[in-house]
């Protein structure tokens, strides 16, 4: 009626409690991936900087949405190359979390600035307070 | 030395004499019963010493079974002065007519109602949830107990500790006289300068701590723990509940922590979050707490769903119809969950598109709510359904939970919430659904599950009073609600002058005083199942012959829960073995591995509300050296590497010698 | 009785794991402190939001252009930038069980975070001599609490960092210890990443404005 459990692989998913914890899901990166990281880090922080104390870019408008894209991509190495997601540790579960997370603060944050944005326009006269000061 | 103002000051902050409700001759005779009551029971526990049991075997217990029945205990117990409010508001408000002022004044009327929210959602419907989940998860799952049970302690421990600060609240000081979410400007310092908001800010964020805390843990413990062969699609439908519960939990009560920070900041520190001067903007603390606030509704029906998912299944003698449509729902309600929350605020005054979409999303979350509804309905048919309390509560659940959800999608109708906004109306459907919904879901939960934690059966008679009393007194009581809310009676009134919607108060408070009769019955229930409970005992471990692996075990469950781990290969794991014939092992056992009980999560739980305390009254030194202590108590925890022992094998075999003998000896008779 | 479909290709149903290893240690702590990170990502989340729906409303009072310091800025992002890559060279070193580099390379992580803490603080305190304060305007207010709620955490990390050190220095390079070292490692790359999001939103697009 028994048997053990390494002879017994009833399906996958269930008891992931076997594979540890340490050696599975904080694969550490190497010294290379970590400097790769680091280098590209250095860049997509400088060029934002740059572009916005040089104002190289002219319109405002440009630059705020080049920052923002840079700042993204510096998310994600961030998050490949120090944090060491990948789709495999913890069954795919921390990446699970993750994207959860992401829509969730997607939600809350355009969420929050669209209703918020939409009560200003429709309730708020304007008021130009500069002449106050 | 007691002439000096500036050193009082500086010892007791704003604690005075005066803090002391005295001349609320309401209060004080509460008090009075209250201390007399509490004296009565500390003198009982030293009488027949019990401190040191109470401490070794459930303060400081590690164990997931005894958690989640002293969280039971910390909601029954918040239920009573809950309901306590509830009584006195509909007294209130069925006598303060025809130029009566009733018999609260203003400043105790606006704490009662604020008080009734706070404590039914937060200690109340919360530690009711969070106990079950934490009784029969792990062992739904098949495992010895949750991922961190040291963790599990310690957001016990911060939930009282929230609690008590509420109840201090009763007779040091006040508590908010705001309403359950403390909207600005009114909780702000300039409108709410006294203790009541801190009271209520930090008393959430006590208890908001530990909410999080054990949410992480359930996750983990239901993603980690499970048996082998138990995939996610054969999970019990309560535990893939309990997951997107806890999931929700983890998502939303972050938004809670920081707004209220964020109030605390404008009422501490004099910054402009929620203010009307220097750019605040108060709306923003609504748009902020409703993120929170609309998922733990969802928070607290979606185990709920679960239970009723168990209790139809097992008492119609049926697999559940549609598992894996009921699993989808619930995933589905769970983001959609986060889709709404602008719903509760229609009336800010946001444009034509952004209530529309809000009010689409809110009427497509009954899709799913409706499906599951159907599930039900289906498993009952044609199933040879057996009426026991639990499957009672399902139907009584099924019939007013409809009526709930149909009010609640008219209010999601942003036209008509114009109308219906803040008035009795809102407040018959929010208790349509929380008490159709939440309260009856949790009493066929402990039904279900009492005889399991305790080894014997609730009695069915007293059962069924409190049923019939709790389901007609509902409909007494919120269904007059509705018709003053079409009439336009708004909500929180003290005093009327309308003399012709007496009637309806006067009803509504009959329908109050029918729920009394049926909490009183439930607690005589309590008391009557524990005189008789030989004659209600079951040895069996599976006294309705139900599906899931929590029956496979003893009930009381052993420490260990499980003496060898067991393998799943059906979603009624336990249906399954009985049906294929398991026999039970009876040799073989080792010794098992588990965690040791610790007093850490008491003391840190302690030193927390102490901190708030001095918080509140603003005493600074005893915040900053509470402060100080939580962190030293903390970091020194970390310093203790031995957190497990081994049962040994000879205990295993006592233990399931035991069961054995008793198995046996019911099989005889 | 009948017996029904058995998935196993066993006739006979296994119903219990007899040779049972006891669960690792530990074996759930980096998905929960994970999932913990995934908690606090809200609440950073929340605090730009704030930000975002205040960050306009001056109440005539200084505006971003008036306090942000540019250059401060880009050298504290390049300490804490640098006390990542120390972070994970301690990481490294750790992997090859070497106690000294561990110890070396958490000291040196430590200073960067105690840098970063200084210039941040030299930073407020300029900017409220100034009379910037939190009270000042919303767009204030917001601020401070956003940035300045970064600068717990990482205060935060730093007592975290020491009390690590000192386990480290008295039980070695134990399963335990290793284990909280990958936590504490995920928090610091992640206020990392919440620093992006900082420098990005209240800084580069606050001297936009």
């Amino acid at each position: 009626m028994k048997i053990d459990s390494h002879a017994l692989q009833p399906e996958a998913g269930g008891h992931d409690a076997h594979d540890s914890a340490v050696h599975d899901s904080a694969a550490h990166g190497s010294l290379s991936s970590y400097l790769i990281g680091f280098g590209l880090s250095v860049v997509l922080t400088a060029i934002p900087f740059w572009l916005v104390m040089s104002g190289a870019l002219g319109s405002k408008q440009l630059t705020a949405l080049v920052v923002m894209l840079f700042a993204a991509v510096q998310i994600v190495v961030h998050m490949i190359y120090f944090l060491h997601m990948n789709t495999r540790s913890e069954n795919g579960w921390t990446m699970m979390a993750l994207i959860f997370t992401i829509i969730m603060v997607v939600i809350a944050l355009t969420g929050s600035l669209w209703v918020m944005h939409n009560l200003t326009v429709n309730m708020m006269p304007v008021h130009d307070m500069s002449g106050m000061r | 030395m007691f002439d000096n103002p500036a050193l009082i000051k500086a010892i007791f902050g704003r604690l005075t004499i005066e803090s002391l409700p005295l001349h609320e001759p309401i209060v004080v005779g509460t008090f009075a019963v209250v201390a007399l009551g509490g004296v009565a029971l500390l003198g009982a526990v030293t009488y027949f010493r019990l401190w040191s049991y109470l401490w070794r075997e459930w303060f400081t217990t590690v164990d997931h079974k005894r958690i989640g029945i002293m969280y039971m205990i910390l909601g029954i117990v918040m239920l009573l002065r809950g309901f306590a409010d509830a009584v006195m508001m509909r007294l209130q408000q069925a006598i303060a007519f025809n130029g009566s002022e009733g018999y609260l004044n203003a400043h105790h009327y606006d704490q009662i109602f604020t008080a009734h929210g706070v404590i039914m959602i937060f200690f109340v419907a919360m530690p009711l949830v969070t106990g079950l989940m934490n009784y029969v998860v792990p062992l739904q799952i098949g495992a010895r107990d949750v991922s961190f049970p040291f963790l599990n302690n310690f957001s016990f421990w911060m939930t009282v500790g929230g609690a008590v600060l509420v109840m201090m609240s009763l007779f040091i000081g006040e508590f908010a006289r705001t309403g359950w979410l403390a909207y600005p400007p009114l909780s702000n310092l300039g409108y709410s300068p006294d203790v009541g908001v801190d009271y209520y800010i930090w008393a959430l964020q006590v208890a908001g701590v530990g909410t999080t805390l054990s949410g992480i843990n359930l996750i983990c413990t239901i993603v980690k723990l499970r048996a082998p062969g138990m995939t996610m699609m054969k999970m019990p439908v309560f535990t893939w509940t309990s997951l997107c519960t806890n999931i929700l939990i983890v998502a939303s009560f972050p938004v809670l922590t920081v707004v209220l920070a964020l109030l605390a900041l404008d009422r501490y520190v004099g910054t402009n979050f929620f203010t009307n001067d220097f750019g605040g903007n108060p709306m923003m603390y609504v748009n902020l707490i409703w993120i929170w606030g609309h998922p733990e509704v969802y928070i607290l029906v979606l185990p709920a769903f679960g239970i009723f998912s168990e209790v139809t299944s097992t008492f119609s003698g049926k697999r559940l119809f549609g598992y894996t449509s009921m699993v989808y729902a619930t995933v589905v309600i769970t983001i959609l969950s986060y889709l709404v929350w602008l719903h509760h605020f229609f009336t800010m005054g946001s444009g034509a598109s952004v209530n529309s979409f809000f009010g689409i999303t809110t009427m497509i979350i009954s899709i799913p709510t409706g499906a599951k509804m159907f599930n039900w309905l289906f498993t009952m048919y044609r199933g040879r359904i057996r009426y026991e309390l639990p499957m009672m509560w399902t139907i009584a659940f099924m019939l007013t939970f409809v009526i709930g959800g149909m009010t609640g999608v008219l209010l999601a109708v942003p036209p008509a919430d114009f109308v219906l906004h803040n008035s009795l109306f809102l407040v018959a459907h929010f208790h349509n659904v929380i008490i159709g919904g939440v309260l009856f879901g949790l009493f066929a939960g402990i039904g279900y599950w009492f005889p399991k934690a305790f080894g014997f059966r609730l009695d069915p008679f007293w059962g069924k009073l409190s049923f019939w009393f709790w389901v007609s007194g509902f409909y007494l009581a919120f269904m007059p609600l509705y018709v003053l809310g079409l009439m336009g009676v708004t909500r929180r009134l003290r005093v009327f002058d309308d003399p012709s919607l007496q009637i309806w108060f006067v009803i509504a408070g009959i329908g109050a005083f029918l729920i009394l009769l049926g909490i009183m019955s439930m607690l005589v229930q309590f008391a009557v199942s524990i005189l008789r409970r030989e004659e209600l005992r079951d040895v069996t471990g599976d006294p309705w012959n139900a599906r899931t692996l929590e029956w496979a075990t003893s009930s009381p469950p052993p420490d260990y829960n499980f003496a060898f781990t067991p393998v799943v290969y059906d979603n009624d794991a336990w249906w399954d073995m009985k049906r294929r014939g398991y026999s039970r092992p009876l040799t073989g056992f080792k010794p098992i591995h588990m965690p040791s009980n610790t007093g850490t999560g008491v003391i840190l739980a302690g030193l927390s509300t102490a901190m708030a305390f001095g918080l509140i009254w603003y005493i600074w030194w005893l915040a900053a050296l509470s402060f100080v202590a939580l962190l030293a108590v903390a970091i020194g925890h970390t310093f203790n590497y031995h957190r497990d022992y081994d049962i040994p094998a000879d205990d295993v075999v006592r233990v399931e010698d035991a069961r054995t003998r008793l198995l046996a000896a019911g099989a005889r008779s | 009785m009948t017996v029904a479909v058995v998935p196993s290709q066993d006739s006979e149903p296994i119903f219990h794991v007899i040779d049972e290893h006891a669960h690792p240690e530990g074996a759930s702590t980096m998905l929960g402190f994970w999932v913990y990170l995934m908690s606090d990502c809200l609440i950073f989340a929340i605090l730009f939001a704030t930000f975002g729906v205040l960050s306009g409303n001056y109440a005539a009072g200084p505006a971003p252009r008036d306090l942000f310091d540019l250059p401060l800025v880009a050298l504290n992002t390049s300490m804490l930038l640098l006390s990542s890559i120390t972070y994970g060279f301690a990481m490294l070193t750790m992997e090859r069980s070497r106690i000294g580099a561990t110890q070396a390379w958490l000291a040196i992580t430590g200073l960067f975070g105690l840098a970063f803490i200084g210039i941040e603080l030299s930073e407020f305190a300029h900017m409220i001599h100034e009379g910037a304060t939190p009270q000042r305007s919303a767009f204030l207010s917001s601020f401070f609490t956003l940035v300045g709620t970064h600068g717990l955490h990482v205060t935060f990390g730093l007592v975290w960092l020491v009390t690590l050190m000192v386990q480290v220095w008295r039980y070695g390079l134990i399963e335990a210890n290793r284990r909280r070292l990958m936590c504490l490692s995920m928090f610091w790359h992640f206020l990392d990443v919440v620093w992006i999001g900082v420098f990005t939103f209240v800084y580069l697009l606050g001297m936009l404005r």
